[in-house]
């Protein structure tokens, strides 16, 4: 039933709808440092090519199941983040953000030049021998990054990156490990990014280290930002305005960028929490469905 | 209860505090007072350990407490009440008091928790899910101690709990430190508004450049006449 579903998309827009989904997964990925935890991340390409290269290796050298290099990638890319995350998450604000660009940097000229990663060639991916097509995959994917994400956001954990976010002092005088916890959603949000990376470099078939420069960091922050740092429902929002962006503003060559621009700046001006930042999603469309009509729930509770 | 001896605190060459020794006993309100700057809220950081000392041993029930992690502090049962109230702008007033109860294990203990601070400020209940940031001064103040409440310390550390409020509300959250302190809370207080900590203190202590220069009974500290010019405006 899939197939025929996938088979009756065009592959230009198929294309563009996997596109969409990879968005989607790095977007999330980085919410969850950038926009739980408050961590401004300039590198997250760098974790992107990480799980890029790790997956194209696995599949090169050994050949494992597609479904295990996933995982894998994702979790070479989270021991990656959580070894470089120790020293540099002591820094705030800007001066993490500049040590996140630089180690993006250093990771791309390590992998220009190693033979491993045939340096400025890039690598071939074979495509994967599976049962599911690619685009299916990378749809699964997405829903369970959602959900993970979604079950991150509401859990102890996710309170907890969001106290940090919000007053590292008070969040540390409530018993909250800070270096601990920026460290773990680090990896989480790595984790994510590296699976992305994954997913790309097969569904791609070729990956080349400047890939994944600093314009890349930057594209998935403006999907956060765009639809709204913290926001889950934002973020999916933005990275599908954003991923799908550049193919229908094609006809616009190199002026497409100046749209992003000016996008970003209405957004900045006019919404500056984002497009979706600030709605609370679940009672929102509950309430339009009216399920849950508006101050019941309130009243209720209060009593 | 706590011991603190010979405390010294410097902020890179600058002196914060010079051998400062300061005590406070099991159901008692200590008050610090003095100037800006006397290094009143350095105290209270370093026995949160936020800050670190360079000499000198903070002792909790009997336990030497000065090199303990920050976030560990509040677990020994020390809970301090930031300057400038420090709440989690973003986060709901009942996510707040949630996160105040963040060593808690139980999820009953929390609700109870949120009950008592509900008890003992009404408002916050009428504010339950409201963002923390729409909050006016006072609210933000009483919310703050609630958040504090939660984690059932045996030692409170107020920071300047009047900063910036309206004359009534001062006067209101002094009436609830008394009524948190009745119910078997010790509290160590900092305060610029002298009289107010020295009318609720059962002792208190002066601090002047990093120093202890006057310590002794509340009352009587407020009838001294030194006092009295320095900081109660005669």
């Amino acid at each position: 039933m899939f197939q025929n579903m996938l088979n009756s998309i065009d592959p230009y827009s198929m294309q563009i709808l996997v596109n969409i989904g990879i968005g989607i997964i790095l977007a999330l990925g980085l919410n969850i440092i950038t926009g739980l935890t408050g961590q401004l991340s300039l590198g997250h390409a760098a974790f992107m090519s990480v799980g890029a290269f790790a997956g194209a290796l696995l599949t090169i050298k050994t050949g494992v199941p597609f479904y295990i290099n996933i995982l894998l990638s994702g979790l070479i890319t989270a021991v990656v983040a959580a070894a470089i995350g120790w020293p540099i998450l002591r820094l705030t604000g800007d001066y993490l953000a500049i040590c996140t660009l630089g180690f993006a940097e250093i990771v791309k000229v390590v992998f220009l030049n190693l033979e491993i990663t045939n340096k400025a060639l890039g690598l071939t991916v074979p495509t994967p021998d599976t049962s599911l097509p690619m685009p299916l995959i990378v749809l699964i994917v997405v829903c369970l990054t959602i959900i993970a994400s979604a079950f991150i956001q509401n859990s102890r954990f996710g309170r907890a990156l969001k106290a940090i976010r919000d007053d590292e002092i008070a969040a540390e005088s409530m018993g909250i490990n800070i270096a601990r916890y920026k460290v773990q959603s680090f990896a989480v949000s790595a984790f994510m990014a590296g699976t992305g990376g994954c997913l790309y470099a097969h569904f791609l078939g070729y990956i080349n280290p400047s890939d994944f420069g600093f314009l890349k960091s930057i594209d998935m922050l403006s999907m956060v930002v765009l639809g709204g740092l913290g926001s889950i429902p934002g973020t999916i929002f933005g990275a599908s305005i954003l991923s799908a962006a550049p193919e229908f503003l094609r006809f616009m060559s190199q002026y497409r960028m100046l749209v992003y621009g000016a996008l970003l700046v209405f957004m900045m001006v006019f919404r500056p929490n984002g497009l979706m930042g600030g709605i609370d999603f679940t009672s929102f469309v509950l309430r339009k469905l009216g399920v849950k009509p508006r101050g019941v729930s309130r009243s209720k509770e209060v009593q | 209860m706590l011991v603190v001896e010979n405390l010294s605190v410097n902020y890179g060459a600058i002196r914060a505090l010079h051998q400062v020794s300061c005590r406070v006993d099991q159901g008692e309100i200590v008050a610090l007072i003095g100037a800006n700057g006397a290094g009143k809220t350095t105290i209270l950081n370093t026995i949160s350990s936020i800050v670190p000392s360079i000499g000198g041993t903070v002792l909790f029930e009997g336990e030497d407490i000065t090199r303990v992690q920050p976030h560990l502090i509040v677990r020994k049962g020390i809970c301090q009440v930031p300057e400038g109230r420090r709440v989690f702008a973003r986060m709901s007033v009942q996510e707040n008091l949630e996160m105040g109860g963040f060593i808690l294990t139980s999820k009953q203990e929390i609700s109870q928790g949120i009950e008592r601070a509900f008890t003992l400020f009404p408002r916050l209940a009428e504010r339950r899910k409201q963002a923390a940031r729409t909050l006016s001064g006072g609210e933000q103040q009483m919310l703050a101690m609630g958040r504090a409440l939660m984690s059932n310390p045996r030692l409170l550390l107020l920071d300047e709990p009047s900063m910036g409020l309206a004359p009534m509300l001062v006067e209101k959250i002094f009436e609830i430190v008394v009524e948190i302190n009745k119910t078997g809370t010790t509290i160590m207080l900092v305060e610029q508004n002298a009289s107010m900590a020295l009318s609720i203190a059962h002792r208190a202590y002066v601090l002047e450049t990093g120093e202890v220069v006057l310590s002794g009974d509340a009352t009587e500290l407020s009838e001294n006449p030194e006092v009295r010019k320095a900081y109660l405006g005669e």
